[in-house]
């Protein structure tokens, strides 16, 4: 595999390690790091909470507006090997951002990257899709069938 | 060139090393020639001193353009630092920017190319930073001002050596004018645009 196809597949799994561990709870990540033996880390930029602005489209094409600022926490985590982890989530929830960025150094590691996502990422992964299975069931279980009366005059 | 894996850390505790930073600095402008510490340290690219970082760390925003002179300038471990910590934007014409950084006084440009802030708003004008070898030993200068009681010694080997001499135009242009801080190691000392000069010695 060379070098570029390495990197893109890293790219693509961190991704998909975020998608999961954003929606997760703090609690949940805290409990499943805490079986794992972590590496030596520091944080090389400690959480911290800001704003950034949402922007809307119309319609999702239109006109591009600002629809409000939305709370952010970050952060970033170093491990004693090199790797930097980055985390970012919406709230004010820095011990989160700090556990996602921590994450994400350990999925780009060579020695943990596997663990990481055996141990952690992929039972999150699985909660989650349970959790939008049973709203996306419980929202079909509502849903109204509407039929056009053909009217008189057609 | 540098990766982000190589980036010196921030602060330990964001907020009260930031605080504490900002009394050093603040009781340095308010007592023109007395030495201050910084007490919290965070990691600093090689070029930068300790109390240059944190200053930098505490006062730095993407709000403050910053200016480096050029052997800052040409380091990429301290622009990528200051990039990744503080998102300061560098600019590269100092008459806009609110803090310059100089870690070769030997180098300083003339203080007409920065900002003096306007007669309406006077605090629109250039900090400049100038990190020295420093407080110990040197030549020592008598200080007269605002916030100082009668007369202030410092002792400092300040490079340029005619920094004081260049620093009286700030008598004409009160309230305009520039603010100069020395940073030696963790060791900082003010000389805010109100402190004179009165003598000194060898």
């Amino acid at each position: 595999m060379d070098q570029v196809t390495q990197h893109n597949d890293q790219q693509a799994q961190r991704k998909a390690a975020m998608a999961v561990l954003a929606h997760a709870e703090a609690g949940e990540i805290a409990a499943r790091l805490r079986n794992l033996s972590l590496p030596d880390h520091h944080d090389l930029r400690t959480p911290e909470n800001g704003l950034v602005m949402l922007r809307g489209r119309v319609g999702g094409d239109g006109a591009p507006f600002n629809l409000g600022e939305a709370t952010v926490s970050r952060a970033a985590v170093r491990l004693a090997s090199g790797e930097v982890g980055f985390g970012y989530t919406l709230g004010r929830d820095g011990e989160k951002a700090r556990l996602i960025a921590l994450c994400d150094a350990l999925v780009q590691s060579r020695d943990f990257g596997g663990a990481v996502e055996r141990d952690v990422i992929a039972p999150l992964r699985e909660q989650l899709m349970v959790r939008r299975k049973q709203a996306a069931a419980a929202a079909a279980a509502t849903k109204v069938d509407f039929y056009t009366m053909v009217r008189g005059e057609g | 060139m540098t990766t982000i894996a190589e980036l010196p850390p921030g602060f330990a505790d964001k907020v009260l090393s930031a605080q504490s930073t900002f009394r050093s600095v603040m009781d340095a402008m308010a007592r023109p020639g007395s030495v201050q510490r910084i007490v919290p340290m965070a990691g600093a690219p090689d070029t930068m001193m300790r109390g240059t970082a944190a200053i930098a760390l505490t006062l730095f925003d993407h709000d403050t353009p910053l200016w480096l002179d050029a052997r800052m300038a040409e380091s990429s471990d301290v622009t990528k630092w200051l990039k990744f910590h503080t998102g300061a934007p560098v600019v590269q014409d100092s008459s806009i920017a609110s803090f310059a950084l100089i870690s070769d006084g030997g180098a300083l440009p003339s203080f007409e190319s920065f900002a003096f802030g306007t007669s309406e708003y006077p605090d629109r004008s250039t900090t400049v930073i100038v990190q020295i070898d420093g407080l110990a030993a040197g030549r020592s200068f008598e200080l007269r001002g605002p916030g100082i009681d009668g007369v202030a010694t410092l002792q400092a080997s300040i490079k340029p050596f005619d920094l004081f001499e260049r620093l009286q135009m700030n008598e004409a242009l009160f309230p305009r004018g520039i603010d100069v801080v020395l940073v030696a190691d963790d060791a900082v000392v003010a000389i805010p645009r109100t402190t004179r000069v009165v003598s000194k010695g060898s």
